[in-house]
């Protein structure tokens, strides 16, 4: 019923904008706001959640009765104050820090190369070298992790963040690869052409031309592969031992969660803490990030 | 003549040393710039790859060199109830987390997909749960899910009355096990949604038009246009959706560890309690290498049972 009698206030609507308005903007408001709002709502929640724990004095913390859990009538720094100078929580980020960097770095430069060989050297086989690659993004670390484990300890890595950097890369540069093959097939071939006619060697070709023009690729690339870092967690978990090289994720969980009682607010805090770098990273690039997910479609 | 003075000038430079002509040299490039990627993956993927499936077939522990053992490994899991347990709880995560994911991401592609103010912001934001450390999220949602202090216990038992007490979340098998479907659900909603959100913008406008002008119904509009043209991207996404989600550690790890009574062990939680703080390391190959042909079976099936859609329809295939 609401179908048929809606239906046509859409058109109309288009035609002459004032005799349905009403209709089609309550309808707007109850089938696009309405539900984009509990999406939000819901989506966001557990940050917000996350945020105001890491805030809140234990006293408030544990008595929903007198206090509104919602909010915070003395909020405390005494979470992120515990978090940063009784722990070794800075170590953690800052081996976090040094893990992201690390294997970002690797995987751009690795990635870079193989997407330029792929894309624009062109070689008998060069698409199936591409699939392969791609594959590899296909095969999950919760199957590698054992035997990974052993590879580690027979380069004589294990425990150190050396080994999470060298095997960050077999799932970052898949997905780096396959993003900048794109990136390098939107770049005309006539301008690697002409550069190839007045002299320029291939090396040059690419320092001055290819890559240049492929920047917006490798940032998003880079984003992925730093967030992904950041992210990962059953390597960290698997290959490091000491307290002192362990990565946040990985720290929060195993050194910080302990005994009976948890400690929810310096937890919290250490979520909190440890989600900033990653989520302003990510609003510094956000429209790379967005729209190269979104497959470049911008209106 | 003057001028014949001048190209050796100008080529004088262009006489490279040997390294430059050789990094000139199409084939020794080519190999140059593959080598490092290729040599990662070979070192750090293909290479574990197969020792993994290798150790599956052994009696390797923590410390001690295993000998080749056969199938005694699997003959074993398919007596141990806490594998069948996993992979009755992995395949049930994976289905119902898939589906919510799905469901749920496709409506906010489409939400997200009409013009309204802020809508940049708005898909900033929405990504969110996604960026953020799952371990960390995790973390949230266990404090959510606290059986004394839950927040939504508080809402049903005390702001609304629904409930008279507290509900225990991760304390029994079956609510503990929805516990943590929620939360993943709620993790792979914002990717679902940003990659169908790019679907829904490659199909034109002036399809919708045609469809509106022969008086079709935004449902019609939705099951013979839109539903058709996504997928492709469907079977894409749903491809990876499931990889990544049979194969599932962290939100479980970090949540329940496999508790309450082991309920809720994926077969990658079971494989690191077996392999690495068991230290049966054959044992949890064998797990791990358990979980391929669910994997092989779900991306075939998921793969061509939506991408086949494509050449049905008349479209052509690349």
């Amino acid at each position: 019923m609401t179908d048929t009698v809606a239906q046509p206030s859409v058109a109309d609507a288009k035609a002459a904008p004032d005799t349905m308005a009403w209709d089609s903007g309550l309808r707007r408001l109850m089938m696009i706001y309405l539900p984009l709002s509990c999406f939000v709502l819901i989506l966001l929640f557990p940050f917000y959640w996350m945020a105001i724990t890491s805030f809140k004095p234990n006293a408030e913390l544990m008595n929903y009765k007198e206090h509104n859990p919602f909010w915070i009538t003395s909020p405390t720094l005494a979470h992120i104050k515990h978090l940063l100078f009784n722990t070794a929580y800075p170590r953690w980020l800052w081996t976090t820090m040094l893990v992201a960097i690390g294997s970002t770095t690797l995987s751009l430069i690795a990635s870079t190369l193989a997407a330029y060989a792929i894309e624009r050297l062109r070689f008998r086989g060069s698409p199936y070298v591409g699939l392969g690659i791609y594959l590899a993004y296909l095969v999950p670390p919760s199957i590698l992790f054992i035997p990974l484990a052993t590879v580690v300890v027979q380069f004589g890595l294990f425990d150190s963040p050396m080994a999470l950097i060298l095997v960050y890369p077999t799932f970052l540069v898949p997905f780096c690869t396959w993003l900048l093959i794109g990136y390098f097939k939107s770049i005309p071939y006539e301008l690697e052409e002409c550069a190839l006619v007045d002299g320029a060697t291939r090396l040059q070709i690419l320092r001055r031309i290819t890559l240049p023009l492929a920047v917006p690729g490798l940032i998003s690339a880079g984003i992925f592969s730093f967030t992904l870092s950041w992210n990962e967690f059953i390597y960290a978990l698997a290959f490091i031992q000491s307290g002192a090289n362990k990565t946040v994720p990985v720290a929060i969980l195993t050194e910080l969660v302990t005994g009976d009682v948890y400690q929810w607010g310096a937890l919290m805090a250490g979520s909190l803490l440890g989600s900033l770098p990653v989520a302003v990273f990510y609003s510094l690039f956000v429209d790379y990030y967005v729209s190269s997910l979104t497959g470049a479609v911008k209106e | 003549m003057s001028v014949t003075t001048l190209p050796p000038l100008a080529l004088a430079p262009r006489q490279p040393s040997w390294l430059v002509r050789l990094f000139d040299y199409k084939p020794f490039l080519i190999v140059m710039c593959l080598a490092p990627a290729v040599g990662l993956l070979a070192v750090f993927l293909t290479y574990p790859l197969g020792l993994g499936i290798w150790l599956a077939f052994t009696d390797t522990t923590i410390g001690r060199k295993g000998v080749f053992v056969g199938f005694e490994n699997f003959q074993y899991l398919l007596t141990d109830s806490l594998w069948w347990n996993a992979v009755f709880y992995s395949v049930l995560y994976t289905g119902i987390a898939t589906f919510g994911k799905f469901a749920l991401g496709f409506w906010l592609a489409l939400l997200l997909n009409n013009h309204f103010p802020f809508k940049s912001l708005l898909r900033a934001i929405i990504l969110l749960p996604w960026i953020v450390p799952t371990v960390l999220s995790a973390l949230a949602f266990w404090w959510i899910y606290d059986p004394q202090f839950s927040i939504i216990s508080y809402l049903l038992v005390d702001v609304l009355h629904w409930r008279s007490s507290n509900i225990d979340f991760l304390g029994s098998p079956w609510p503990a096990r929805f516990s943590l479907i929620a939360a993943n659900i709620w993790r792979g909603i914002p990717f679902v949604a940003i990659s169908l959100l790019a679907g829904l913008q490659t199909i034109s406008p002036s399809l919708y038009e045609a469809a509106m002008l022969d008086g079709a119904s935004a449902w019609q509009r939705f099951r013979y246009i839109t539903f058709p043209m996504m997928m492709p991207i469907l079977a894409i996404v749903m491809t990876f959706s499931i990889i990544f989600t049979f194969t599932d550690f962290q939100l479980v790890y970090a949540i329940t560890r496999g508790g309450p009574g082991n309920s809720t062990h994926l077969l990658a939680t079971l494989a690191f309690q077996r392999g690495i703080a068991g230290g049966e390391l054959g044992e949890g190959a064998a797990i791990a290498v358990s979980m391929i042909p669910f994997l092989v079976f779900a991306t075939l099936f998921s793969y061509f049972g939506l991408a086949r859609r494509k050449w049905q329809q008349g479209e052509s295939n690349d």
